[in-house]
């Protein structure tokens, strides 16, 4: 090691960004991918000795960062294509577009803040706290005005949810398309939300007896609207000014947003200023001209607010294909329900003759994702994956077929349909659809 | 009184009077009566109306003013026509807003203000609320009056371009798809009628074949192609 008499740090950090360190981890890449292309088990040449054993590395022999280094952690340099991606080709304009949570690079059940994908109508609003407000005004008692402060003196609650676009898997009615669960899949995450049950604001103002919904608004330039029916307000919805522990994400609706649990997530208002109670719905443009599904016969559904019973297997994937040769193999995937908890996730290799029941491990909270694992001898050869869910209240996961037969191919929102994932024999895994 | 006795005695008093021990020297500031925990403070008439410009179907929210479809054209070329073109046609992939009447059954529906919106009234609300994008809240009540008349136009749902939207006439005026709508009924869809334990053996005959491939077109980012795939998230 030529740095062996410098005193400085050695720039760890800035290992991975060397192109001839980058060239060695691509090469190993394309070794391992080699070899599994035939059949061989992947292991190190060890008559040598393995050099990650047999040599003194960098971050064995250098100081790191101090502590002072890094006030706010990031993850490794290592990691760093584990990102949010967007689809160019998907809207107008990024500043009102989408981007999607790499679920094949995560595991177990939360979503860690800077991965939630973003969906957002007008960019991200930057709001100064200090001048956030939220009002409740219509058929209530006494129209009332919120700073955060005085939110923050409410009894709080800590609710794990996960939040599904209704539009997620909308790229793939028309066939498979899209090569990742990122793309399919990845309009959905998982956190532990913190704040107040929307019950008790509404409480305070003193909902009037014909006040049967309730407008929610958002204090970005789009000033997002939905309506939604009084019933769910006062069940299970919340104002959460933090996610994951901390305060919301800027792109998250911070300072706070509206948690509508197992709802569809455009209802879940961001940079929330404003509650109004109504005696009838609005039917604004987030809820006629969009989120309404229209069917092959013409009509469309409106009001389709809960998210259905869904699965996804997220490794294998397509981004996330196989690397090893034949022997143990883990498969694991994502399920969830907006009805409450997944009861049970079945998954087939041969494209649907037969299932064997996954294993569901970590938590199993109502409205929150699931993480199921089965653990298979992978003999080598072609797989076709799928997963199927079953929720709490029966509902079973249909396939895509079935859903296209109930509702033809322009519906865009509420794809819930069973994800075909063919596995090749070398490892690398395409998006198709089966007989 | 022990001194137990009277610590909680005084912890108790903090509990139900929270105001008042939040902050030093808030103890004169009465508490609001309203509400359970007395929090938040009365909005008043000027903030409460500063926030509420939105519009329902049955005409509620709607301000005082007016405008005609042909004054409706100059404002949509100045401040719409970059996105939506000047006849509402849409550039790019920004929103058609006129046509694709009788399209809704086709392969590609076209989904604009007159084929499919059921209320005009949502037209009013955003385009007050939210347009034009970038530029919220920038334009009058009768401007927003004349754009909505304006599209009405462009949709043929009223042919005269001297036709006047008004707070008065708003409610006459109804769009072509409203009774095409009906509430969510998935619960009833032939998937989920189903009764009894999905198939978990020999559920299909004969090996599994093949039916699409996402390599045949492939949309992906960094996908190779540079092709465009199909469909959108809104």
């Amino acid at each position: 090691m030529s740095r062996a008499s410098d005193r400085k740090r050695p720039l760890v950090s800035a290992a991975p960004a060397d192109p001839s360190r980058r060239q060695l981890l691509t090469a190993g890449l394309v070794a391992g991918a080699g070899a599994a292309l035939t059949g061989l088990a992947v292991r190190p040449a060890v008559a040598a000795g393995d050099p990650a054993i047999t040599e003194i590395q960098d971050w064995n022999r250098y100081l790191g960062d101090g502590v002072d280094a890094r006030p706010y952690g990031t993850p490794s340099p290592f990691e760093s294509k584990v990102v949010r991606r967007n689809v160019a080709w998907l809207t107008a304009d990024p500043v009102s577009s989408v981007n999607f949570t790499p679920l094949h690079e995560l595991d177990g059940i939360i979503t860690p803040n800077g991965l939630c994908f973003e969906r957002h109508h007008a960019g991200i609003a930057e709001v100064d706290p200090a001048m956030h407000r939220l009002m409740i005004s219509g058929l209530v008692d006494k129209p009332l005005v919120f700073t955060m402060a005085d939110l923050k003196r409410f009894p709080r609650e800590n609710r794990v949810y996960f939040l599904e676009c209704a539009a997620n898997s909308g790229m793939e009615w028309r066939g498979a398309q899209l090569n990742g669960c990122q793309f399919t899949h990845g309009m959905v995450h998982c956190v532990v939300y913190t704040g107040v049950r929307l019950r008790l604001l509404l409480e305070e103002a003193g909902v009037k007896a014909n006040g049967k919904w309730l407008l929610a608004e958002g204090a970005d330039s789009s000033a997002m609207t939905r309506s939604i029916p009084m019933e769910k307000a006062l069940d299970d919805c919340m104002v959460a000014f933090a996610m994951n522990g901390e305060a919301l994400r800027p792109e998250q609706g911070y300072p706070l947003r509206l948690v509508v649990p197992g709802w569809e997530g455009n209802m879940w208002v961001k940079w929330l200023r404003r509650l109004e109670v109504g005696d009838m719905a609005w039917h604004h443009r987030e809820e006629t001209s969009k989120y309404t599904d229209l069917l092959a016969n013409g009509k469309a559904r409106r009001f389709t607010w809960v998210m259905d019973v869904k699965s996804v297997i997220t490794s294998p994937s397509p981004q996330a294909p196989v690397t090893h040769g034949r022997g143990p193999l883990v498969i694991s995937g994502l399920a969830w329900s907006g009805n409450g908890t997944i009861s049970r996730v079945d998954v087939t290799t041969d494209g649907g003759r037969n299932w064997k029941t996954a294993r569901l491990d970590g938590p199993s909270l109502p409205k929150a994702l699931h993480r199921f694992y089965l653990d298979i001898d992978w003999d080598g050869s072609e797989l076709l994956l799928q997963s199927r869910a079953i929720d709490a209240d029966g509902f079973v996961q249909p396939t895509k077929d079935e859903l296209r037969a109930a509702r033809g191919e322009n519906s865009i929102y509420h794809n819930n349909g069973i994800q075909t994932w063919y596995v090749k024999a070398d490892g690398v895994v395409e998006n198709v659809e089966v007989s | 009184m022990s001194k137990f006795l009277s610590l909680v005695a005084v912890a108790g008093l903090a509990l139900v009077m929270p105001a008042a021990a939040a902050s030093a020297g808030a103890e004169d500031v009465p508490l609001p009566n309203h509400g359970v925990f007395h929090l938040g403070r009365g909005a008043t008439q000027e903030e409460v109306a500063a926030w509420d410009i939105d519009v329902r179907p049955d005409g509620t929210g709607l301000p005082e003013g007016r405008g005609t479809a042909a004054e409706g054209e100059a404002v949509f070329a100045e401040a719409c026509a970059f996105c939506h073109g000047d006849f509402g046609e849409g550039r790019d992939r920004w929103p058609v807003l006129a046509g694709g009447q009788d399209s809704l059954k086709a392969e590609r529906p076209v989904k604009t203000i007159g084929s499919y919106w059921p209320y005009l009234s949502t037209v009013y609300d955003y385009v007050r609320r939210a347009m034009p994008f970038g530029d919220a809240r920038s334009l009058s009540d009768d401007d927003v009056y004349a754009i909505t008349a304006y599209l009405l136009y462009l949709n043929d749902v009223v042919t005269d371009e001297t036709f006047e939207l008004s707070k008065e006439n708003f409610t006459s005026v109804r769009l072509p798809n409203e009774e095409n709508f009906f509430m969510d009924d998935r619960d009833e869809e032939a998937h989920n009628a189903r009764e009894g334990e999905p198939c978990m053996t020999d559920c299909k005959k004969g090996p599994v074949e093949i039916t699409a491939r996402a390599r045949v077109l492939d949309v992906t980012p960094d996908g190779g192609d540079d092709e465009e795939g199909v469909g959108a998230v809104d």
